[in-house]
């Protein structure tokens, strides 16, 4: 035995890794919010894919379009629309929750309060929806 | 020579898509998956349609908005079921699924761009 602490010696103790659930994110709410919160990629990739559907729709002609109204009429498609919704809306807000962590702004040498940060993701996302409701359904 | 690691350029990619999809996904959505089917509003007639996303601008925006929205949707996929279901040990079969589809997602969307009249 060396009497230097400090030595080195083959001998290593085992990792203390205590094995983790697949469903650890199911024994507290503020981690099922997380993975609700990181699944809500899965509904922006749809509203993705049911665009693209809509432009194709679009450029196929008029009937195309037409066919593509009433499938969007459909029960499974309407349920899906209407889930996709509230994750996406629930992506939104998180997103924007969490703006004054992810930015910080300077005007001169003043750092802009995280509240107004956040205001004005808010007033934005407000701004854009108003906009492409009055380009698509108020012109 | 220094090695550079794409992650920074994913990140920023995930950030600019979580914006993007976040500002203009939910009022989409509502339009069309909702209000239209719901008879809320009468849906937009054809022409009205076409014009919009003819426009050269918009077709843009579509691009920028289902591609960075796609790259958004892959980093956060990747990482979820690396937290979630701890299979971080098929990290690149899994970066290259979904940032393989993402890729071809963006090409879908500007094929279908690109064909509007």
């Amino acid at each position: 035995m060396t009497s230097d602490p400090r030595a080195y010696t083959p001998y290593h103790p085992r990792w203390l890794r205590q094995p983790v659930s697949t469903y650890w994110w199911l024994g507290k709410w503020s981690y099922f919010r997380f993975i609700m919160r990181e699944s809500s990629c899965m509904f922006v990739a749809w509203a993705v894919l049911y665009l693209l559907l809509l432009v194709r729709a679009v450029g196929r002609g008029s009937q195309s379009y037409d066919a593509f109204l009433n499938w969007s009429a459909t029960r499974w498609v309407l349920t899906m629309n209407v889930i996709a919704f509230l994750f996406v809306a629930f992506h939104a807000v998180t997103f924007f929750e969490a703006v004054p962590q992810a930015m910080v702004v300077h005007i001169g040498r003043h750092r802009v309060p995280g509240y107004l940060v956040k205001g004005g993701h808010y007033v934005a996302w407000a701004a854009a929806s108003a906009v492409v409701a009055w380009l698509l359904a108020g012109a | 020579m220094v090695k550079r690691h794409p992650e920074p350029f994913l990140w920023l990619l995930f950030s600019a898509g979580g914006v993007i999809s976040a500002m203009l996904m939910p009022i989409l959505l509502l339009l069309f998956g909702i209000a239209v089917p719901l008879r809320w509003m009468v849906a937009p007639d054809y022409e009205h349609v076409l014009r919009v996303l003819s426009n050269p601008l918009t077709r843009v925006a579509l691009v920028a908005v289902a591609a960075l929205s796609l790259f958004h949707w892959a980093h956060r996929f990747r990482h979820t079921l690396y937290d979630g279901l701890q299979i971080k040990h098929l990290n690149e079969v899994i970066a290259l699924v979904s940032y393989g589809v993402a890729v071809l997602g963006s090409l879908a969307a500007v094929y279908a761009v690109w064909r509007l009249p």
